[in-house]
């Protein structure tokens, strides 16, 4: 038996939470005393396929093939399904990004596996029973789902296990499993990826801001607190429905949940479809001038003012801090 | 064109959601139930692509003669026509080879649903499907358009976003910007209740996951509130006792 995790890559680099899917699935082999295997799937060098092994990948899969240039979910699932079967792998884990989504569900159909997403701790492995906690209702509660087929399928929300170093010298070694040209049938035309900006499902300190903000013309200084912490900049619903914010940017039940280090909302109320989607922020910092406001309840700082006096001042303390 | 959209009946957005029987099951008294807001997108859009008799939507819904009210929702919202499989959703899996079977047997161009339903939160659905049907799955679109039976669809990446061409059928799961959510209108409440819905009985298949055991995220502390006028005391605080920046 062993574990496999599939390491999702971005223009032949891993990201964080490559890696702390890389420690987690360590961390399920060493419980189970087996071996970890990595599968990379495009063009990756070896100096950054050798970084897994610091994470406790002792064998890392190279799948290095022009057909799989660019992310298609049903190659790569068959892809990472026939190294499951080659690794004899009982747990396949991967990261619950967007690309992830799509993957592991078609991984755990050809595997008959059943599938844990958005995990956010080590599976217990109590009297012969294998559960998995991950996140439910959009954040207001958390499922703790017992998977009883004989391979798991597990993908773990982003910043929710940490990284931990476990050096292995890691040997590479080429894969090249036959592609179906019906598993290529979705074709992409174009990636288009912002370069200059932290993604907001990656980002370990979020600043958010609401209708308390009064129109789109008012976000710069939220960009500069933003880009001062080195943080991505986010938006409650009504502001992506009020077209200020792109959707992408909006943060809650009904768009997207997050578990950042730090969450800094800002004119925002705290309705309890927001509150779903940001409550498990390991700090979340308030600044509104209500003090009623529901979101101090959920707070472990706040400051009750005017988000205008209070966010130039903010800048300015922040400068002052970095020096 | 023939579009079949999958619908889940989950707890109105609003719900506080609290748990029964020593933590092992959702409390539903009192719940609203509607249709999963993400598959409303998804319903939406499937009704602009027919709209003026470009197609049919049908709304499939796997679930007991509870969900029906949902289900009439779906059918006010637009929808031609409506199918439930008649079966507590045990799992995504469960769910997803019910709809891939009902699918194998009608002749649908284009399957969508939600990015996720807003009560367990899998994104599984939809590539399940797709993988039963051996069809491209795409997940997490943002927008959807055909030019005659080539889609041209944009999928939500880490900052940024992927163009994805398609020829044939497939299944996608939608999330915001795919389509403003549509209200029903009188008329179509009225129609809603004389459209069709069928009751098919549920294909047995194996159970790979149950949920044991419900929580509720620990309560936070008190909050610590700073002066407005002293924004580097919360600075301070931030890096020496919260220690994240």
């Amino acid at each position: 038996m062993s574990v496999l995790v599939y390491v999702e890559q971005v223009d032949g680099k891993f990201k964080k939470s490559v890696f702390e899917a890389v420690s987690y699935a360590k961390a399920i082999a060493d419980k189970q005393s087996s071996n970890l295997t990595a599968i990379s799937i495009g063009n990756v060098g070896e100096n950054e396929l050798k970084e897994l092994g610091k994470y406790g990948a002792s064998k890392v899969l190279n799948v290095s093939n022009d057909q799989l240039k660019n992310f298609v979910n049903q190659a790569y699932a068959a892809v990472i399904a026939e190294a499951a079967k080659k690794e004899n792998a009982d747990v396949v884990v991967l990261s619950n990004s967007f690309s992830g989504k799509g993957l592991g569900p078609r991984i755990a159909v050809k595997l008959e596996a059943g599938l844990v997403d958005g995990a956010v701790e080590l599976p217990q492995l109590d009297g012969g029973k294998f559960l998995v906690k991950k996140t439910a209702f959009s954040g207001k509660a958390f499922a703790i789902t017992e998977l009883t087929s004989a391979i798991k399928v597990i993908a773990l929300n982003p910043n929710a296990f940490g990284t931990k170093e476990n050096v292995t010298d890691a040997t590479i070694e080429a894969f090249n499993p036959e592609v179906k040209s019906t598993d290529l049938a979705a074709i992409v035309k174009e990636v288009i990826r912002a370069t200059n900006k932290i993604s907001l499902p990656d980002a370990e300190l979020v600043v958010s801001a609401g209708r308390g903000l009064k129109g789109p013309e008012n976000w710069g200084m939220i960009e500069e607190l933003a880009s001062l912490l080195g943080a991505a900049t986010a938006c409650s619903k009504p502001v992506s429905d009020a077209d200020w914010r792109p959707h992408e940017e909006h943060v809650g039940q009904t768009g997207i949940a997050i578990s950042p280090n730090l969450y800094i909302a800002i004119g925002i109320s705290g309705a309890i479809q927001h509150l779903a989607g940001v409550s498990s922020s390991k700090v979340i910092v308030v600044i509104n001038k209500d003090p009623e406001a529901p979101f101090f309840k959920v707070a472990d700082y706040g400051i009750v003012g005017d988000a205008f006096e209070v966010v130039p001042k903010l800048i300015e303390a922040l400068k002052a801090h970095k020096g | 064109m023939k579009i079949l959209v999958c619908i889940s009946n989950v707890p109105d957005t609003t719900t506080k959601i609290t748990f029964t029987n020593d933590n092992t099951q959702f409390n539903t008294s009192g719940v609203q139930f509607i249709v999963n807001p993400y598959d409303e997108i998804a319903l939406s859009r499937a009704i602009e692509l027919c709209e003026g008799g470009k197609g049919t939507v049908t709304v499939i819904n796997v679930g007991e003669v509870a969900t029906e009210p949902t289900i009439r929702k779906a059918l006010a919202i637009g929808a031609d026509d409506a199918v439930r499989i008649n079966a507590a959703p045990r799992d995504a899996y469960f769910t997803a080879y019910q709809i891939a079977e009902y699918a194998k047997s009608s002749d649908f161009d284009v399957i969508l649903c939600g990015r996720e339903s807003i009560d367990y939160n899998g994104s599984q659905v939809a590539a399940m499907i797709g993988e039963f049907l051996n069809i491209p799955s795409i997940s997490i679109i943002k927008k959807l358009d055909f030019d005659g039976s080539t889609a041209t669809i944009e999928r939500e990446i880490e900052g940024g976003k992927e163009v994805i061409s398609v020829t044939g059928k497939f299944i996608a799961s939608c999330a915001e910007g795919t389509a403003e959510p549509k209200i029903p209108n009188m008329r179509g409440i009225m129609s809603a209740r004389t459209k069709p819905l069928q009751v098919v009985e549920a294909k047995e298949i194996a159970q790979l996951s149950k949920v044991q055991q419900f929580e509720t995220p620990a309560p936070r502390g008190a909050v610590k509130l700073v002066p407005a006028e002293d924004a580097t005391k919360l600075i301070d605080l931030l890096h020496q006792e919260a220690k994240v920046i």
